[in-house]
């Protein structure tokens, strides 16, 4: 047994984590869409380019104030997050009352802005950031070698997402959180500080995505484009899922990263494409998406 | 009354600017900087029937764009079509792509429409980077002008400037056409009230999916002509960053205007060609390095652009100027933007 289907076992398994790896990025950046998407009902086309921010943020942080890892998995996030709130307050609040599409049209640019910003410094050339020590190497499970940083990345996302998904279901403030969801203006008028409550909402999504990047750091090249094509990857991710639910967004993200990852085992042409051939195929079967409802 | 009046003032501007279009290689214009603004405006035209006059705001556009530029260009080289073949093949196949693509995404409206519509753009950009005919990363090279008909050769510049003039004269009034139709009626209806559209009868799928194909097929037309003009077509023409530069052109034009998307490419295309210039003077009158690069990041500027737009200035060049021409004509309120 140490084939399946033709294929060696390891390189099947090497892409099946690969896979969950790229599932798990997928995860925290469509559940970060979806949570702003509820109460801000704007798309926040720059999630790509604040992912990539946190990725910037990790590599400066090593590179010019000698910050290791540990510290700027956590830094880098309140700094996105930080960002998105100031976003939020000058830019973002003066269109709630327009067409959604504005909102779309507003943070496109603010990507254009943000990458041209970082390309302006970094060019477009791949930066090195290495793997913290502790997490370098890799373990046998007898039946494969799994590399250590990679498992991290995974049970990283894990936690965070299933961490979001119990905030928000489970908690008086998620409470809050799905009741400003449903009526916004009912849920202020029993007195509770919605405006705020949307600054936040948006900081905390775009901090998820700062995370991811930070993840991301180690194991992708680091460079100001690295969002630009993973957030329409998302975007099909999103559509695929619907945004009505949390959890749907998680399993989505993970399960459409697993298909990508075995594409690229049994057909590699079109790993790049088979996202957006599944997002046709559900448009067709199922227009609402997989756990979405029609607004 | 007002309408036929206010429908001949519209043709006094027109025939205006073609005229001055006309003469401009006369007075020292670069034809082919001109003849690409032509193509980007019809381009951005073809959006404007969209977004401007029945709400759908397409993020998937450079996906006719490009697709045509290599239909256009593969047929005109390869296959040995003739110049006028070629574009119509060109517009061809923008219109199919369109109808594959709009058949999946008027499955959804609003926001879902863009970010669809842009993954299927994105999904059709990777196809053009492995197909062999796109030579990939190389682009397609080398696509002959041809002649007009087999009479008049379209070596010179000046003789293809006439040919694109007339075909963006074509492409504009089949859109002032549409807009002015009946058929165009009902788009705005499903502009301002989608439901209430229903609510009358009309099978608003249809007429959207009408308008999308309409759309592609057009800025299918311009692709082919960019091609014409260039005499290559690249990756650059399929890639999402076109989508959201013929989008930004409509918007700071206008949206929902008629020469909006015209002004807006206009400015848009003169910009990526002077950014660098601009940000070389800025570096050496201010003195902060950093300018000098800006040349290589136009995103910046077009993202600032962007931003500025959609807070602030959201009718855009031709719509400010319309509502201030109405103020000051104190024919009532201005009409809001749309």
């Amino acid at each position: 047994m140490t084939e399946i289907f033709g294929i060696p076992i390891q390189a099947f398994l090497g892409q099946l984590l690969l896979g969950l790896v790229n599932g798990s990025f997928y995860a925290i950046l469509s559940l970060g869409l979806a949570v702003i998407f509820g109460l801000l009902n704007v798309i926040n086309f720059a999630h790509g380019a604040l992912y990539m921010m946190g990725a910037m943020f990790a590599w400066m942080g090593l590179t010019f104030f000698g910050l290791n890892y540990w510290v700027m998995l956590v830094l880098a996030p309140l700094l996105v997050g930080a960002f998105g709130v100031v976003v939020e307050k000058l830019l973002l609040r003066h269109l709630y009352k327009l067409d959604h599409l504005y909102g779309l049209l507003l943070t496109f640019g603010l990507t254009l802005l943000i990458e041209g910003f970082f390309r302006s410094f970094f060019g477009v050339s791949g930066l090195q950031y290495s793997v913290p020590e502790q997490l370098q190497g890799a373990t046998n499970l007898g039946f494969m070698i799994l590399p250590n940083y990679r498992a991290w990345v995974v049970v990283a996302s894990l936690v965070v997402c299933f961490g979001t998904w119990y905030v928000i279901e489970r908690t008086k403030l998620g409470a809050y959180l799905r009741a400003g969801t449903e009526n916004a203006k009912l849920t202020q008028a029993f007195g509770i500080n919605v405006p705020l409550m949307v600054t936040l909402t948006y900081g905390f999504g775009v901090a998820l995505a700062g995370f991811a990047g930070v993840l991301a750091a180690p194991i992708l090249q680091v460079q100001p484009l690295m969002g630009s094509n993973l957030i329409i990857v998302v975007f099909a991710v999103v559509v695929i899922g619907g945004m009505g639910s949390i959890m749907g967004s998680i399993v989505t993200g993970l399960a459409l990263g697993v298909i990508e990852g075995l594409t690229k085992v049994f057909y590699p042409e079109a790993s790049a494409t088979v996202v957006f051939l599944i997002m046709a195929i559900v448009l067709l079967l199922r227009p609402a998406g997989l756990f979405g409802k029609e607004k | 009354m007002t309408m036929t009046k206010s429908r001949s003032r519209d043709f006094q501007i027109y025939g205006l600017l073609l005229a001055v279009v006309a003469v401009l290689p006369w007075l020292g214009a670069y034809p082919v900087f001109v003849m690409k603004v032509m193509t980007f405006a019809l381009f951005a035209c073809a959006f404007n029937l969209l977004i401007g006059f029945t709400g759908l705001l397409s993020f998937g556009h450079a996906a006719f764009l490009g697709g045509a530029a290599y239909a256009a260009g593969h047929a005109m080289k390869e296959w040995g079509f003739p110049t006028e073949l070629g574009l119509l093949f060109g517009t061809l196949v923008g219109a199919l792509l369109g109808l594959a693509m709009g058949y999946l995404a008027i499955k959804r409206s609003g926001i879902y429409f863009s970010m669809i519509t842009l993954a299927l753009a994105q999904m059709l950009y990777f196809f053009f980077l492995q197909a062999p005919f796109t030579y990939g990363e190389d682009g397609l090279q080398g696509v002959p002008r041809g002649s007009l008909l087999g009479i008049i050769p379209l070596s010179s510049d000046l003789a293809l400037y006439y040919f694109v003039l007339a075909v963006f004269v074509l492409g504009f009034l089949i859109i002032y056409r549409t807009v002015h139709s009946p058929f165009g009626q009902v788009l705005k209806a499903i502009r301002e009230n989608e439901a209430r559209a229903t609510s009358l009868g009309y099978n608003t799928a249809r007429f959207k999916l009408l308008a999308f194909v309409l759309s592609a097929a057009l800025a299918g037309l311009a692709g082919a002509t960019k091609t014409l003009v260039l005499g290559f077509a690249t990756l650059t023409d399929a890639h999402w960053g076109t989508s959201g530069l013929v989008i930004l052109m409509v918007l700071v034009g206008g949206m929902g205007t008629m020469l909006g998307p015209i002004v807006g490419a206009l400015v848009v295309v003169a910009l990526e060609n002077k950014v660098g210039d601009i940000g070389r003077f800025l570096a050496e009158t201010t003195g902060v390095e950093w300018f000098a690069g800006l040349g290589e990041a136009v995103t910046v500027v077009t993202g600032l652009i962007f931003v500025i737009c959609v807070l602030a200035f959201r009718r855009g060049l031709v719509g400010e100027l319309a509502a201030w021409w109405q103020r000051r004509r104190g024919t009532g309120a201005a009409p809001a933007a749309s």
